[in-house]
């Protein structure tokens, strides 16, 4: 079986600053995979790498068997067009911590925006399925809402919708509950644990360590750019091998 | 030791009726503020001397070797209704250009490309460095360079044929607009959170898609109101181009007052255009702001007709709490 993600020494700079410093690791198809660590250690770079937000300056990164944003011939790679690129995009979610939807459209609209334009879907087609997915996120009856009308949470759930819409085959993550006041967390944790359990294959950034033990499949630990230490969430957070690891979650623990 | 009477901390919560919200059925609604406004003795005296300056402008006018009756004479005659409307014209066809011209200019400097952000710098660099004036004359006698005008297979013709008062006047202002409407719509683009471009790039959307349903949409609520001033300021500037022979209001009442001998009757009737243009712009103006207001506000503005409507049906407001 192919992995959904795999990473091969990825490396990625911005100017002097090395920021991934090799990173290997493999998500199977239908895993919740779990990337925990301190501030600035990459993690959000490394998501933005895979689907292409962030160009890597060296190593391999594959969704499903596929490149991302390079073609091969024998051993030239190859830039793919922008349009290859955002082609390639249309299969990977992404959830942000700072929800980034669409301010001048509604939740429905927010949700419809991507079929509609990108995969020329029909606008009746686009609703209904709009629908369904906020009737899945808890959020049929703020479908007119603007996102200034919606509490944090609701945004993010709109914003989980709004991913799923794309019918993707794989998620990112990126720190979906830190922007949220605490009695919000749990509203968006539950979209998601649901969302795991439908199969979705989910990368996760998270500082949620509870999420992580219950819904996780495998869980990594990345400091300074590179992963430190992997395996199941349960094993990692409660008896981490690493002197890093173990200084770390007796911080967030 | 403890006097009943003394504020001990239960007085801290309010007193006699609790908050309205609990619905205890004794509640008496608060009494409603009647204070005294405070004396602004001076404004008093500032609105004595302005009405006062006022009423000798009036007076200086009203004595002065105007003749008034020539002013509603004018105010619609066939030509001048005919000048207002080529003013009319070439604004907004100039400003149609402006906008259009300045958008490209605008993501041409914002491109990766040197090339082509160069070019748009250039440009700017040359349309905001020289007078407008300067530049109309510079379209307008083009014919003195280039005798024909050589488009190829499609077009060809005399420049002076080509170049009449209108095209010089509409490429003119239109050329020189587009340079401001660039730093606009520039500092409008800007103003987009990186996260809008991100967000949609994740989703598939390609350059062009996100720059024309997601970042320009979003860039309009900060280039709509200074591209309004530029609106109305263009319907000032095209009097410029009289210079030109393009018969517009100030050209056409300069002309007509050159055979009547009233220039001051002729100008007040075209002041009294412009003012007119420029008021009925300023209220589009405010609609088309509150149109791309949506979603920034969780409650858009009331239109001037709901304050209207609002303030004569909720009855009349207690003096003193504004
Ligand atoms: N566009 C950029 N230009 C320069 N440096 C960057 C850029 N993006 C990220 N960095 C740097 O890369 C490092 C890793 O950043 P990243 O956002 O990936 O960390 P993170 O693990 O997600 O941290 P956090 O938990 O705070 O989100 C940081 O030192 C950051 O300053
Ligand atoms: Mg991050």
């Amino acid at each position: 079986m192919t992995a959904m993600v795999k990473a091969e020494g990825v490396h990625k700079s911005f100017g002097p600053a090395h920021v991934l410093k090799g990173v290997d690791l493999e998500v199977a198809p239908r895993e919740v995979f779990c990337v925990v660590g301190p501030s600035g250690s990459g993690k959000s770079t490394f998501l933005r790498c895979i689907n292409h937000l962030e160009k890597i300056n060296a190593g391999r990164l594959y969704v499903d068997g596929h490149l991302v944003g390079y073609r091969q011939h024998g051993n030239k790679l190859h830039e793919l067009k922008d349009k290859e690129v955002a082609a390639q995009r249309r299969d990977i979610g992404m959830v942000f911590q700072r929800f980034n939807l669409f301010p001048h459209m509604t939740a429905l609209e927010n949700v419809m925006e991507a079929p509609v334009q990108v995969k020329r879907e029909s606008k009746a087609t686009a609703r209904e399925r709009a629908m369904r997915l906020l009737d899945r996120v808890g959020l049929a009856d703020k479908a007119g809402g603007y996102p200034t009308q919606l509490s944090g949470g609701q945004q993010q759930r709109v914003a989980i919708a709004r991913a799923l819409a794309m019918e993707p085959k794989l998620m990112l993550f990126d720190e979906p509950t830190s922007a949220l006041d605490p009695e919000l967390v749990g509203e968006v944790l539950d979209v998601m644990r649901d969302l795991a359990e439908s199969g979705m294959t989910m990368l996760v950034v998270t500082h949620e360590m509870g999420f992580a033990r219950e819904v996780g499949d495998a869980l990594v630990f990345m400091d300074d750019g590179a992963v430190v230490e992997s395996g199941h969430p349960r094993d990692v957070l409660t008896n981490p091998q690493h002197q890093r690891t173990k200084t770390f979650l007796s911080k967030v623990l | 030791m403890t006097d009943p009477t003394s504020p001990g901390p239960a007085d801290k919560q309010p007193a006699g009726p609790g908050p309205s919200k609990s619905g205890t059925a004794t509640a008496v609604p608060p009494e409603a503020i009647r204070a005294i406004p405070v004396r602004h003795p001076l404004r008093w005296v500032s609105a004595a001397v302005v009405l006062a300056l006022l009423g000798l402008l009036v007076y200086a006018f009203a004595n002065a070797d105007i003749e008034w009756g020539d002013v509603p004479e004018y105010l619609f005659a066939d030509r001048v209704i005919e000048a207002a409307g080529k003013t009319l014209l070439v604004t907004v066809l100039a400003m149609l250009l402006g906008v259009v011209l300045g958008i490209v200019l605008a993501i041409m400097r914002l491109s990766d490309n040197p090339v082509t952000s160069a070019f748009a710098n250039l440009y700017i660099w040359f349309f905001r460095g020289t007078p407008v004036l300067l530049q109309l004359l510079l379209w307008y006698n083009l014919g003195l360079v280039f005798q024909t005008l050589n488009l190829g297979p499609f077009y060809k013709n005399e420049m002076t044929d080509v170049m009449t008062p209108f095209m010089a006047a509409l490429l003119g202002l239109g050329l020189n607009e587009a340079a401001y409407m660039a730093e606009i719509v520039r500092a409008g683009i800007q103003s987009v959170d990186e996260g809008q471009t991100e967000a949609s790039h994740a989703l598939g959307m390609s350059q062009g898609k996100t720059m024309r349903r997601i970042v320009l949409p979003q860039a309009m609520r900060v280039i709509v109101p200074p591209t309004g001033n530029e609106f109305i300021n263009m319907l000032k500037t095209s009097s410029l181009a009289m210079v030109i022979q393009y018969t517009e209001l100030t050209f056409v009442a300069t002309e007509i007052s050159t055979t009547r001998l009233n220039p001051m009757e002729m100008y007040i009737v075209v002041a009294i255009w412009y003012l007119a243009m420029t008021s009925v712009f300023s209220v589009i103006q405010y609609y088309i702001e509150r149109h791309y207001a949506k979603g920034s506000v969780r409650q858009l503005p009331p239109t001037p007709w709901q304050k209207i409507r609002r303030s004569v049906f909720s009855g009349p407001r207690l003096m003193g709490t504004r």
